[in-house]
């Protein structure tokens, strides 16, 4: 497991992936054993877990106390907020974003599940699919993770009976239909004495399939693998006027993040909102010129034609340009303790531009246990809902489904400056 | 779940990637940023990502050093010709600048000033009327910063509020803020040790000869190595031994330790770095062993 061997490159890329699941779910323990195996536990930090296990009295060192934070949730034994947590394997980089299972649980679970690829879904053997699988499992679909890993765990506690597995897998099938959930996938483990995590342990011999680990070596890196549209939000665009170097006398670098899909030089491109042409003349990342540049990458655009482009501004490929709007339809997630007045007018982040924006109405608030549709005239935290907005300026915006870059934006509150709700376009 | 197909980045390359597109968008969204920069390995990874994101422009940010007057001189020195190197301007402002204006009072002559730095840095804040700082701390290194956000936002006097930060979704960060607020920026957030040191060696950054392997008189107190210089002479009973040393990380004299090691290369860094089995923080900071809280503390006072 040392990443020695395979140093200095690692060849997999990287995976952002979720927990959800409450403490009794064994949700740290889980994540504490996959550090703890995968040896990135280092000697100090668990002479520290063991002190604090041996105060506490407890016999055999408590590897949930690995994600332990901030004082608070030490002194409270509960967590507040995300915690985000690095292991490699020398395969792969991975980070886990640990997202708490009480009261804020929403509004954290939907800020962990924004950036992730795969989310790992515990459910306690003894339990099975509980009123919060169904919550986890919605949220995680809502949010566009595209795949699951449904982890039966604490099998230890139920004699690691294959039949309380099958049972539990059966039961989750029968309502992920209704959600839309394509890829699922089910592992029975106990992370408390670390089987199937990253060993595959003596007791799991009915089991035939992947170990944790190695489900998560083989998943996409990709959040897609569908052939996405080229969009680049403008960040930034360079104008260097340096005297002593008249070659830069007319250098204009936009400058941003290829958000999905690729472009290449020679390209045909459009900037939008204003609707302007032209085609990419060159592609540089440090002025550094490349070919081509891909889903992901930071780089900056040089074009042919001379024409006013500025941060917030969209460049598309011209057969892929969508049109500019001024009214959105959007599931939003309330994440302020101070409710949302639909009197109010709020900005909208999308991408690289900011507009102010009005609730127009909310079609229904959805109520998270049942998914029932309820009529709402406000939203409080944690609340989500479909509601329509009006804005101020056009923005350039793609289904959430289509592209969770383009389809994404989060309401700020002027008067703060608070992050208060979280948006998905379509 | 379908095998690879589509064209995705090396994890250095996305990793290189989001921290460029943080740094742009601090520059897009804040009026007067500046980047924290020391001479150390993680400030220098962040020069070569800024060099990244900017050129063939200049840095849209300066560079500020908050200087506690016990920095290593090969540090200091290198500081000072890595910001000429690149024509970027290096603000320094320093610890016992403070402790002339009596803003900075030490509990007696030989306290650290490291937790004091908070003091210079939130008067340099106030000096320029920076609206936003841009550091290399990582989320790796130290269970308080586990919790950190990638733009974090500290009230008027500085203080992180752990229980008050701001949701941050998708890669839509929220750098606003009101005057006399202020935004930390951390564009390395989601990179280890290790990852630093692979973006050293892929990069061929130069760094301070210390963090390389050196012969350095020491003496071994509570399981660390302590320097022995001016500032931290051996005491009466010390034994001073010579030995082969390198620091992971390089901060104020008076609480940074070396590790013993003999990586005297990249290469061996990096195989050493892979294998160790102390963290950091652990192997080399006096300051963090104090409390199991005590960065979390620094933080709300105003530290980076």
């Amino acid at each position: 497991m040392s990443a020695l061997e395979n140093l200095p490159e690692i060849d997999n890329g990287l995976l952002r992936f979720l927990t959800c699941g409450s403490v009794d779910d064994g949700k740290s323990t889980l994540i504490g054993r996959l550090l703890f195996d995968s040896k990135t536990i280092l000697a100090d930090t668990l002479n520290a877990i063991e002190k604090t296990s041996a105060r506490r009295g407890m016999s055999a060192v408590d590897l949930s106390l690995l994600t332990d934070g901030l004082q608070a949730e030490r002194e409270q034994g509960i967590t507040i907020d995300v915690a985000y947590r690095y292991f490699t394997t020398g395969r792969r980089k991975y980070i886990i974003a640990d997202a708490p299972g009480h009261e804020q649980y929403t509004r954290n679970m939907v800020t962990a599940a924004s950036t992730a690829n795969l989310a790992i879904i515990l459910v306690d053997a003894r339990k099975g699919v509980q009123v919060q699988t169904r919550r986890h499992s919605y949220l995680a679909s809502l949010v566009g993770i595209p795949h699951l890993i449904v982890a039966v765990n604490k099998m230890d506690l139920v004699d690691y009976d294959q039949a309380s597995f099958e049972r539990i897998k059966a039961d989750y099938l029968a309502f992920a239909g209704q959600l839309g959930i394509r890829d699922v996938r089910f592992i029975p483990l106990s992370a408390l004495n670390g089987d199937m995590i990253v060993d595959r342990g003596e007791r799991l011999g009915w089991y035939q399939g992947p170990t944790l680990l190695e489900i998560l070596e083989s998943a996409p890196a990709a959040h897609t693998e569908r052939a996405e549209n080229f969009r680049f939000p403008v960040q930034f665009v360079c104008r260097p006027h340096d005297s002593a170097n008249p070659e830069l006398h007319d250098y204009r670098g936009f400058m941003g993040r290829v958000e999905s899909g690729e472009i290449t030089v020679g390209d045909a491109v459009t900037v939008l909102p204003s609707g302007a042409s032209s085609r990419v003349k060159a592609i540089e990342l440090g002025g550094v010129p490349l070919p081509k540049a891909i889903h992901e990458q930071s780089v900056t655009l040089l074009l042919e034609d001379e024409i006013d482009i500025s941060r917030g501004d969209i460049i598309v490929k011209s057969a892929e340009a969508p049109e500019p709007v001024k009214q959105i339809d959007a599931t939003v997630c309330w994440l302020s303790e101070t409710p949302l007045s639909p009197a109010r007018t709020y900005l909208v982040r999308h991408t690289t531009r900011e507009v102010k924006a009005r609730l127009a109405k909310i079609d229904y608030r959805l109520e998270l246990n049942t998914l029932a549709h309820e009529p709402a005239s406000g939203l409080a935290m944690n609340d989500i809902a479909r509601v329509t907005l009006k804005l101020a300026q056009p923005i350039v915006a793609d289904r959430y489904a289509d592209n969770r870059a383009t389809g994404a934006f989060i309401i700020i509150d002027e008067s703060t400056n608070n992050t208060v709700g979280a948006g998905m376009i379509g | 779940m379908s095998t690879l197909t589509k064209q995705t980045l090396s994890h250095l390359d996305w990793l290189e990637a989001e921290a460029i597109h943080i740094l742009r968008e601090v520059a897009g969204q804040c009026a007067n940023p500046v980047l924290l920069f020391s001479g150390g390995k993680d400030s220098l990874c962040l020069l070569r990502l800024a060099e990244k994101a900017f050129r063939p422009g200049r840095f849209p940010f300066p560079l500020l050093h908050i200087d506690t007057g016990h920095n290593y001189r090969e540090v200091t020195d290198f500081r000072d010709r890595r910001a000429a190197e690149l024509g970027e301007r290096l603000i320094v402002r320093s610890v016992e600048d403070s402790m002339t204006r009596g803003t900075v009072v030490l509990k007696h002559a030989g306290e650290s000033r490291n937790k004091h730095q908070s003091v210079t840095l939130l008067e340099a804040i106030e000096e320029f009327g920076f609206d936003a700082c841009i550091g290399g701390a990582r989320r790796d290194e130290e269970k308080a910063r586990a919790k950190e956000r990638i733009m974090s936002f500290r009230d008027e006097f500085g203080q992180w509020d752990p229980k008050n930060q701001r949701p941050e979704l998708w890669n839509l960060y929220n750098a606003r803020s009101h005057k006399g607020e202020n935004i930390r920026a951390f564009p390395i957030s989601n990179w280890t040790e290790l990852d630093v040191w692979q973006y050293i060696q892929r990069e061929r950054l130069e760094l301070p000869s210390i963090y390389f392997a050196h012969t350095r008189p020491v003496v071994r107190k509570n399981g660390l190595l302590q320097p022995v210089t001016e500032l931290t002479p051996a005491k009466d009973g010390d034994v001073v031994e010579d030995v082969l040393v390198r620091f992971r990380t390089v901060g104020d004299i008076t609480c940074t330790a070396p590790v013993e090691s003999d990586a005297d290369t990249l290469d061996k860094i990096l195989a050493e770095t892979a294998t160790t089995t102390i963290t950091e923080r652990g192997a080399t900071r006096m300051d963090d062993q104090t409390s199991e809280a005590s960065m979390e503390q620094r933080k709300k006072e105003g530290y980076f």
